[in-house]
């Protein structure tokens, strides 16, 4: 078995707006399919959200500050799934309920150090 | 109370206090001695009484005659550890201390035990084997019929966990600060497996079972006495107990049968059980630390209502979702499947079910055919021979022909 990082992606400055009903809808999404990914054994780390402030600092101490603007997408949390291959993983993926909101998954393997 | 009936009775009340203060007294050192004086004092008492009748106050009785058993072991050891024994080192306390029999002493000497079961150095299983033997009184053969093996097994689990605490020296203390810190889970979990080995295995009302939650319960409420043991973890324990002994009385029938949740007569349960278990429940909230035990405490209040609202099964969802969040156990992760069709829909839960595998589960195929019962009641009756085929136990068996003659009813 491998474990695979999954980030999700997506506006969720323009997400924050939505009504308090859509966003609890949303919650329960979100519950149901990492609910769904543990009942089947396969989930390795139930993960966080991420804030979204952030600060990114690069070479000769330039720190700029987050969320960025410049792109639409922000990383907004995380899981880690177990699975045997990345097709396995992928198609986990395809049932997250970011897509809603226009946002993305990224998953990526683990390679243990 | 039948005069046949009280002394197995005591036996399964008072052996385990006796056993645990001697214990406390003597030291981890002595518990065989400890056993050989309260089975000697119990093999008086069937002696005596069949003969002269039953004594006015048969508890008193009993310590009384623990007490002075005691009291003559310790003058004879006394002088045979003086005249024989040069190394007095290991010597038990002097023959003047009295044995104290109250029930305050009996309730902290049995915290202390609690505690001493659960020491790290003893197997998980040991650690249950040894509550029921030490803790409630249970014997060998009933702890074998409890796990479904056998006396040899049982016998030589004890032997050797027992031989454990010797060797590893085990003070028997009220618990401190740190052994809470350490011990704490495990004692938690050996009082759930306690109580669950009572609850969810074999059929009919088998005495010995319901005495397994009992005797879980009142465990739990020696946990509740004591300020440092007193966690939210052990009130959600507590809790939980509670909602599940509510339906007691209405999940066996007098034929001795399972009767399933939803088939209930809701009129038996038990009111004042479920007050209890609310009570509980509020004192578990209190702290940052959602465990287990909360979570299924909160599902347990859930079931406490037998109404088939969507707001329920929509809260039970949650609550499973984070509890496989936190621990996977394919118990959970099938009775989630089931809130979650009736949260959300079969379509979608059947979509979830057959994603779960768990093909060697009878259960699985029970609720995957449960799911498909309406919507394709062909493949349903396939679903439920195969989980007849899967299934062990004669009354699992049964509960399917159940579900298999219910599928007929409704062509």
């Amino acid at each position: 078995m491998k474990d695979f990082l999954f980030l999700f992606r997506a506006d969720y400055v323009e997400y924050a707006k939505r009504s308090p009903e859509e966003l609890q809808s949303m919650t329960k999404k979100w519950m149901d399919w990492i609910g769904g990914i543990a009942a089947q054994n396969k989930l390795a780390d139930r993960g966080n959200r991420l804030e979204t402030g952030g600060r990114v600092i690069r070479p000769g101490n330039v720190v700029t500050d987050g969320p960025f603007c410049e792109i639409k997408e922000s990383l907004g949390g995380y899981i880690v799934v177990r699975t045997t291959t990345i097709d396995e993983a992928a198609e986990i993926a395809k049932g997250c309920p970011v897509y809603i909101i226009g946002g993305s998954v990224e998953v990526r393997e683990i390679s243990v150090m | 109370m039948k005069q046949s009936d009280l002394l197995p009775h005591l036996f399964r009340t008072e052996y385990s206090k006796i056993i645990a203060v001697l214990c406390n007294h003597f030291g981890i050192d002595y518990i065989e001695i400890a056993e050989d004086i309260v089975s000697d004092t119990f093999l008086t008492a069937t002696e005596l009484w069949g003969m002269k009748g039953i004594p006015e106050n048969p508890t008193a009785w009993l310590y009384t005659v623990a007490k002075n058993k005691t009291r003559n072991y310790l003058k004879r050891h006394n002088l045979f550890e003086k005249k024989i024994i040069n190394d007095l080192k290991n010597q038990p306390i002097d023959t003047g201390a009295d044995i104290d029999l109250s029930t305050t002493a009996i309730a902290d000497s049995q915290l202390a035990m609690i505690f001493t079961v659960c020491h790290p150095s003893v197997s998980k299983e040991a650690q249950i084997a040894l509550a029921l033997n030490l803790l409630c009184g249970f014997g060998v053969q009933e702890i074998a019929d409890a796990f479904l093996t056998n006396r040899e097994t049982i016998y030589k689990r004890l032997k050797r966990a027992k031989e454990k605490l010797r060797e590893e020296q085990i003070l028997i203390t009220p618990p401190s600060v740190q052994m809470v810190e350490e011990r704490m889970d495990a004692v938690l979990t050996t009082l759930y497996l306690l109580f669950n080995e009572g609850y969810y295995s074999v059929s009919g009302h088998h005495p010995v079972k319901e005495e397994c939650c009992m005797e879980a319960m009142r465990l739990c409420y020696l946990l509740l006495e004591n300020t440092l043991t007193a966690t939210p973890a052990a009130n959600a324990l507590m809790a939980l107990m509670c909602f599940h002994a509510s339906r007691f009385e209405a999940r066996t029938s007098p034929e001795g049968e399972n009767i399933l949740y939803e088939d209930q007569d809701t009129r038996l349960w038990n009111k004042e059980l479920i007050e209890k278990g609310l009570f509980y429940l509020d004192h578990s909230a209190s702290g940052n630390h959602i465990t287990k035990l909360h979570l299924e405490a909160g599902i347990a209040y859930w079931h406490t209502h037998p109404e088939d609202t969507r707001e329920k099964w929509e809260a039970i969802l949650q609550l499973y979702n984070k509890l496989l969040m936190l621990e996977y156990a394919p118990v959970a992760a099938l009775n989630r499947t089931y809130a979650l069709a009736k949260a959300n829909g079969t379509e979608e839960a059947i979509i979830e079910a057959e994603k779960l595998q768990l093909t060697d589960n009878h259960f699985y195929f029970v609720l995957l055919g449960t799911l498909y019962s309406s919507k394709d009641p062909a493949k349903a009756r396939d679903l439920f021979l195969t989980a007849q085929q899967t299934a062990k136990s004669e009354n699992d068996k049964l509960l399917i022909q159940k579900k298999l003659d219910e599928l007929k009813d409704i062509r």
